[in-house]
């Protein structure tokens, strides 16, 4: 625990990224195959599990069981339809933080709490200096912020940064919660910067696209489109 | 968006002294007589609106025991720097409120009153871009807010302005200020009736096709992911019906431009009372308060996109 907690903090003391090498050398991010995600919302709740316990938490929730529930989650299983009726299709979308290399988030927090960090490009949020001004959540174009009404402090995905660096768990266990959650493998986690990780061969071989690329906020999770495997019946 | 009341305040009380603070500094530099306890009694209800937004703002934050740590980042955050401007401009108008104390005081007629307006230009700029500078947000992010923001703030100043000179019997500074603030509150209007025409048409660049990347013509949520609502649909949308917005621009046309503009015309063609710009500025207050509300009501967030449908 104290030697995860020191490899933690060790991290933190990295030199910079030396000046003139803007952007960071690795860049964690998911890969979000829509042809297999079945909308289980498996993610949903594993995410929400893992980081009201852990350093991002605890998350808030409020008349959970009441015929209004709220509450902060970090991750989020949405639904549209496509097409017109019979040739219609179903897709489930889920949507967390995108860790923008351009982070539109975060050179507007006047406090320097929302910050992108060096060592793999994860947005996180300094909870100690966040002041709960919101501006950050509206300067985000894909709503990937949600403020934490019960701690005042904005929240996001941290691609569970205590868990994918904790040398404790075994390695195949340091990866997000809604990455080891997913049954169907819908969720590709790895560095994009690197050609040969899984994560960039699938953005490269099937078409990985960002969303709202009109805003050049040059998103680091990707996405899969869905392949036509049958043509539609006559 | 989903207008926060007290953002809307704020802006629209520390606006109104930064205007009143530049009438009453352009007066003293063009050398219209005033008394200085009319002056010093005029940048007291400055201070008093200045203290009274920025409370609210504090109101706004979620923590604001922290809010001293907002001043860190003015080399990339428009709201730091407000942060930063807004308590020099307060401090600076206090400043001169003492500096007038003194009978004939040279900087409270000449350095004083240049620094104001500097400042208090500079403080409408950060507020502005503060909301300009979000480029998806695209009913902000145009000139007119800028522009808006000063004439807003020059237009609520100087109805200001006049209301104190009709109270206190300061015909002269009054024969200016009346005058000044009938065609600034004109240009205010027309300049707003710009943003919103202009708003009125907009085409947003992102779609729900963007905003997902699926390539279907017919694209519809059927579920945001979630039975009720959160943060998200909290933060971002007003909730205000059609019709309710449409009154709530009438009433900001009517109490913000057009009915200041005609009690400021009758005072200034002698067919009013000059108390009648008392009437100006208490019709004009919650008329420029639904007008902020509006400009933020009317901002359609993309996030939006991702929140269409319960279920």
């Amino acid at each position: 625990m104290i030697a995860a907690l020191k490899a933690l903090l060790g991290r933190r003391d990295e030199p910079a990224t030396p000046p003139g090498e803007a952007a960071p050398a690795r860049q964690l991010a998911l890969v979000i195959d829509l042809n297999v995600c079945v909308g289980c919302h498996a993610c949903v709740t594993s995410c929400k599990e893992w980081n009201t316990g852990g350093a991002a938490g605890p998350l808030f929730d409020e008349n959970a069981y009441g015929a209004d529930p709220t509450g902060t989650f970090f991750n989020r299983v949405q639904t549209y339809e496509a097409g017109v009726f019979p040739n219609t299709e179903t897709i489930h979308f889920p949507k967390s933080c995108l860790h923008c290399e351009d982070p539109p988030c975060v050179p507007v927090c006047p406090t320097g709490a929302s910050y992108k960090r060096k060592s793999d490009g994860i947005v996180l949020v300094d909870y100690d200096k966040c002041i709960a001004c919101k501006y950050c959540a509206w300067a985000c174009p894909y709503g990937a912020r949600e403020i934490d009404e019960a701690r005042q402090v904005m929240t996001k995905c941290t691609l569970c940064v205590d868990r994918i660096e904790d040398a404790t768990l075994a390695p195949d266990d340091r990866k997000p919660a809604c990455v080891k959650a997913c049954p169907t493998g819908a969720r590709l986690f790895g560095d994009v910067k690197d050609p040969d990780s899984d994560v960039s061969r699938a953005i490269r071989e099937r078409g990985g696209y960002s969303l709202m690329p009109e805003w050049e906020t040059r998103p680091a999770n990707q996405y899969l489109p869905r392949r036509v495997t049958s043509e539609p019946r006559e | 968006m989903n207008p926060a009341f007290s953002v809307v305040v704020f802006t629209t009380a520390a606006g109104a002294a930064q205007g009143l603070v530049v009438a009453l500094a352009i007066a003293l530099l063009a050398g219209v007589p005033m008394a200085a306890s009319f002056v010093r009694a005029s940048l007291l209800v400055a201070i008093v609106l200045l203290v009274a937004g920025l409370a609210s703002s504090l109101l706004h934050l979620g923590r604001p025991a922290r809010a001293w740590r907002a001043a860190t980042m003015w080399r990339t955050s428009w709201l730091s720097r407000e942060v930063i401007v807004l308590p020099a401009f307060i401090a600076l108008v206090t400043l001169w409120w003492l500096a007038a104390r003194a009978p004939g005081s040279a900087p409270a007629r000449l350095a004083l009153p240049l620094a104001a307006i500097a400042l208090a230009a500079l403080l409408w700029y950060c507020t502005a871009m503060i909301y300009a500078c979000l480029r998806f947000i695209e009913e902000w992010a145009q000139p007119l807010t800028i522009v808006n923001f000063f004439l807003l703030g020059l237009s609520s100043g100087s109805v200001l302005a006049s209301a104190l000179a009709a109270v206190a019997g300061e015909q002269r500074a009054l024969a200016i200020a009346a005058p000044t603030a009938f065609v600034v509150t004109l240009v205010a209007w027309a300049s707003r009736s710009a943003a919103w025409r202009r708003n009125a048409v907009l085409r947003h660049r992102s779609t729900v096709q963007t905003a997902t990347g699926i390539r279907s013509a017919r694209l519809a949520q059927t579920s945001m992911g979630m039975s009720a609502g959160s943060f998200n649909t909290r933060e971002f949308f007003h909730r205000a019906s059609a019709a309710a917005l449409h009154r709530i621009k009438a009433i900001a046309l009517v109490l913000g431009f057009a009915l200041p503009a005609v009690l400021l015309a009758g005072v200034v063609a002698g067919m009013l009372p000059d108390l009648a710009c008392v009437v100006a500025l208490l019709v004009q207050a919650p008329g420029l308060i639904a007008d902020r509300w509006l400009f933020f009501a009317q901002a359609k967030h993309p996030q939006n996109l991702y929140y269409q449908v319960v279920s």
